[in-house]
């Protein structure tokens, strides 16, 4: 009760004195240091506008610049600095202890898998989400329901699907969904059909869709045209990276059809290691799927009519105008719906930490750093780990920087 | 879209059947979650929830009435008579058993023998009769093992416990109480003071303009893992360590960036003329501010308080560093719902019920402000 006390007290206090900070220096400003009246009046007024918007921002850029710029400075700082030894300078020590774990390549390889997959299944469960519910009577309805694991908090999250993973004994009834759904298989031809072929559609389609963005990107470096050196190397290295990704599914294509399941028994799915991260990751693409659908619809309404109706006049059939006339209108969006689920992806933290905690091989990085900070105490290599963060952020970072500059001009 | 109306509506339906599935699929988690918080520990772990709506066939440990205060005497027998299940119960006994290792020993209507004499007969609308000699029939109730199908039952108890009776950990209301506490200064502060910087970086010319929005959108994506330790020292410095303050000032700061951006994009959209009309009729930028742009703007501050309510009430990483201390007596809901999944990991009811108490709030604000939400991302997301 006094917490909300001091609550209301804070607000009060936090409104009246923005609104008295703004309000007075408006009129200090305006009746006492440069006065609009007297014989410099047109001077004093033209000094007052010029110095009027520093006092409209002023709260916003110490705020801004003591809690957001000010600690990228101070952890960079901060990750060359032994706190036991003093604060004494110590290179990259911090780094080196950091890359000799091997808790933080486990992380890295794990948040490198959250990255790909993550920003994939939610944006192609939204964009299909979307182009579905726009074409019902009812998608309204169905969008604010795909829509509402959004106003879920990452912890409640975690208990919804601690539930669905839920393991109990091979003799009892499960009370897990997903455990309640894998007893029903016991190796006939239905679990063959869902559990060897379904996967191995999904993951050759996988393979083909990267397979095919691959090629576009090579496409004009085979033509010659590539536009600059460096967007040359960006485009092979994209390729690059879009091969290895194919060879990776490929392989899991032949590892599914190898592997011998355990049918009948009921399986602790979050100690499954390696594949424990897919069912985190779960969890994420379950919430993030409505913001990729609430953006894309919108983009995908957005399109101009003429177009479609060209190709249909063209005798395109629905496939071909998705994949041919709306996908490429509305590519801007979807690199926007990318690359914000990106870094959401790249903060991760309540979900590992509330459901596994790191064990069982799903560390990720944002955790490692909180672990580091609180349990091993060790502020150095916290630090180091969070730059590794910003390191990965950056280029999103600068991509937006980029394009926000180019819409003002 | 296709030339003949067969395969048109054929395509209706497909696309009709997959949304539903899609919606279903999307649902079907949290709905677990909604059924399993009115149902009590047994009925969680004897089955799954999906079986919550309909009768269910449960085995049942039930007992007689305890003999000390029931028997009579019947011809030199003693008898204990009743019923076992409660006044108004429609149980349907598939079969029963008097001990642990034989549950399933005799139909409804037949007669067990229990040796010398002793006999207990067990009707099927649950009546029984337990008869034997004196010795026999003392001590605690006899114990009876039923396989029965039960009606489905539903109860709010877990949220009388969770909300009001619980004690220590199982007890969220003061938890609850902790997050509005953090939450609404929280949402309100930041989005008066990102108010003014918008509408000077929307509407004032100043040098720098352009050098400032584009540190915004860059400060956009700065992780908060970047400032938990320098503001930690920094909170230290200054003398408040861990409290509301510290976890107000942070949210304050981690909100600016979004809000700013926001209210900035929203502000430069709005009609020209009303402003320039009324610098000439002698308005100060102050007066502007204040009566024109603040009203307008309405949609947009409306955006980012529900962005703003939604982030710092489903917190746990800012309320963990900043916030909570050891003695634990300013923790948040989500903070204790962790803790809660460690120490009763099993405890569904307990567990589901909390979770479901957490997300209940955004879940009002969501369906209540959907339109403004909707309309802040699709402004909100760097284009």
């Amino acid at each position: 009760m006094e917490a909300a006390l001091l609550g209301l007290v804070t607000i009060a206090i936090g409104v009246g004195g923005c609104v008295g900070y703004f309000y007075f220096s408006n009129v200090i400003l305006d009746k006492f240091i440069y006065p609009a009246e007297g014989p410099n009046a047109g001077h004093n007024i033209n000094r007052a506008n010029q110095i009027r918007p520093w006092l409209f921002l002023f709260p916003a850029i110490a705020a801004l610049g003591l809690y957001l710029a000010y600690p990228v400075f101070e952890t960079l700082r901060l990750s060359f600095i032994d706190r036991d030894a003093g604060n004494a300078f110590v290179g990259f020590a911090n780094y080196q202890q950091m890359m000799s774990e091997p808790k933080f390549w486990e992380a890295m390889r794990n948040n490198m898998l959250w990255l790909i997959v993550v920003p994939a299944a939610a944006t192609a469960f939204g964009l299909l989400a979307a182009q579905l519910t726009d074409r019902i009577s009812w998608g309204s309805v169905a969008k604010s329901l795909i829509f509402m694991p959004m106003a879920i908090s990452f912890v409640g999250a975690s208990v919804i699907f601690k539930l669905v993973y839920d393991a109990r004994g091979a003799d009892q009834n499960q009370i897990g969904v997903l455990n309640a759904v894998w007893m029903q298989f016991e190796g006939g031809a239905g679990s063959f059909l869902f559990l060897k072929i379904l996967p191995a559609i999904v993951l050759l389609g996988f393979a083909g869709i990267v397979g095919y963005v691959a090629y576009l990107l090579l496409r004009p470096l085979m033509r010659g045209a590539g536009g600059g050196a460096i967007f040359s190397a960006l485009r092979v290295l994209g390729a690059a990276g879009a091969a290895y990704l194919v060879v990776v599914s490929l392989r899991t294509v032949i590892s599914v059809f190898s592997a011998d399941l355990a049918y009948g028994e009921p399986q602790q799915w979050l100690t499954l290691p390696y594949y424990n991260n897919f069912f985190l990751m779960v969890v994420l693409i379950w919430i993030q799927t409505g913001f990729a659908m609430v953006i894309l619809s919108a983009a995908l309404r957005g399109i101009p009519e003429e177009t479609i109706e060209a190709a249909v006049i063209d005798g395109a059939n629905p496939f071909q105008i998705f994949f041919r006339i709306k996908i490429p209108q509305i590519m801007p969006t979807i690199v926007v719906v990318w690359t914000t689920i990106t870094l959401t992806v790249l903060k991760v933290f309540d979900i590992v930490f509330a459901m596994t905690n790191g064990q069982w091989e799903t560390q990720v990085l944002a955790n490692y750093m909180f672990d580091k900070l609180f349990r091993a105490n060790d502020w150095g290599v916290a630090s180091a780990s969070a730059m590794v963060i910003m390191l990965l952020v950056t280029p999103i970072l600068v991509w937006n920087v980029y394009n926000a500059r180019k819409e003002m001009r | 879209m296709a030339s003949n109306s067969g395969t048109k509506s054929g395509l209706t339906w497909a696309v009709n059947i997959s949304v539903v599935v899609l919606v279903a699929l999307w649902l079907f988690p949290t709905v677990g979650l909604f059924v399993s918080s009115f149902r009590t520990a047994d009925q969680i772990s004897a089955s799954g929830w999906w079986g919550a709506l309909f009768p269910a066939e449960q085995n049942l440990v039930l007992r007689t009435s305890d003999p000390d205060d029931t028997r009579v005497e019947e011809n030199g027998r003693f008898v204990v008579s009743g019923r076992v299940f409660e006044e108004g119960m429609d149980v349907d006994i598939s079969a029963w058993g008097v001990s642990s290792r034989a549950i399933d020993d005799y139909q409804p209507g037949d007669t067990a023998d229990m040796g010398d004499g002793e006999t207990l007969t067990l009707a099927p609308d649950g009546t029984y009769v337990w008869s034997g000699n004196d010795d026999q029939i003392s001590g605690r109730g006899q114990r009876i093992f039923v396989t029965a199908t039960t009606p489905p039952e539903l109860t709010t108890d877990n949220y009388t416990t969770i909300l009001f009776s619980g004690s220590g950990q199982d007890n969220l209301a003061k938890a609850f109480f902790n997050t509005l506490t953090v939450t609404i200064p929280a949402t309100v502060i930041p989005i008066l003071i990102a108010a003014f910087a918008a509408y000077a970086l929307a509407w004032m010319e100043f040098p720098g303009r352009a050098l400032l929005i584009a540190a915004i959108v860059a400060l956009l994506v700065v992780p908060l893992q970047l400032a938990l330790i320098p503001l930690l020292r920094f909170h230290e410095w200054i003398g408040i360590g861990k409290g509301y303050l510290g976890v107000w000032l942070a949210h304050t700061g981690f909100g600016l960036p979004l809000a700013i951006y926001l209210l900035r994009n929203y502000m430069v959209g709005l009609p020209r003329d009303i402003i320039e009309n009324a610098r000439v009729d002698g308005a100060t930028d102050f007066q502007i501010f204040v009566k024109i742009i603040l009203p307008l703007s309405f949609p947009a501050l409306a955006s980012f308080a529900i962005f703003q309510f939604l982030w710092t009430y489903n917190d746990l990483l800012v309320a963990r560093v900043f916030l909570i201390d050891a003695t634990g007596q300013t923790t948040v809901m989500t903070a204790q719902i962790v803790e809660l999944l460690g120490t009763r990991g099993g405890n569904w009811e307990i567990l589901a019920t909390a979770a479901f108490v957490s997300i209940a709030v955004p879940l009002a604000v969501f369906f209540a402000m959907q339109k403004y939400l909707v309309r802040g991302l699709l402004a909100g997301s760097v284009k």
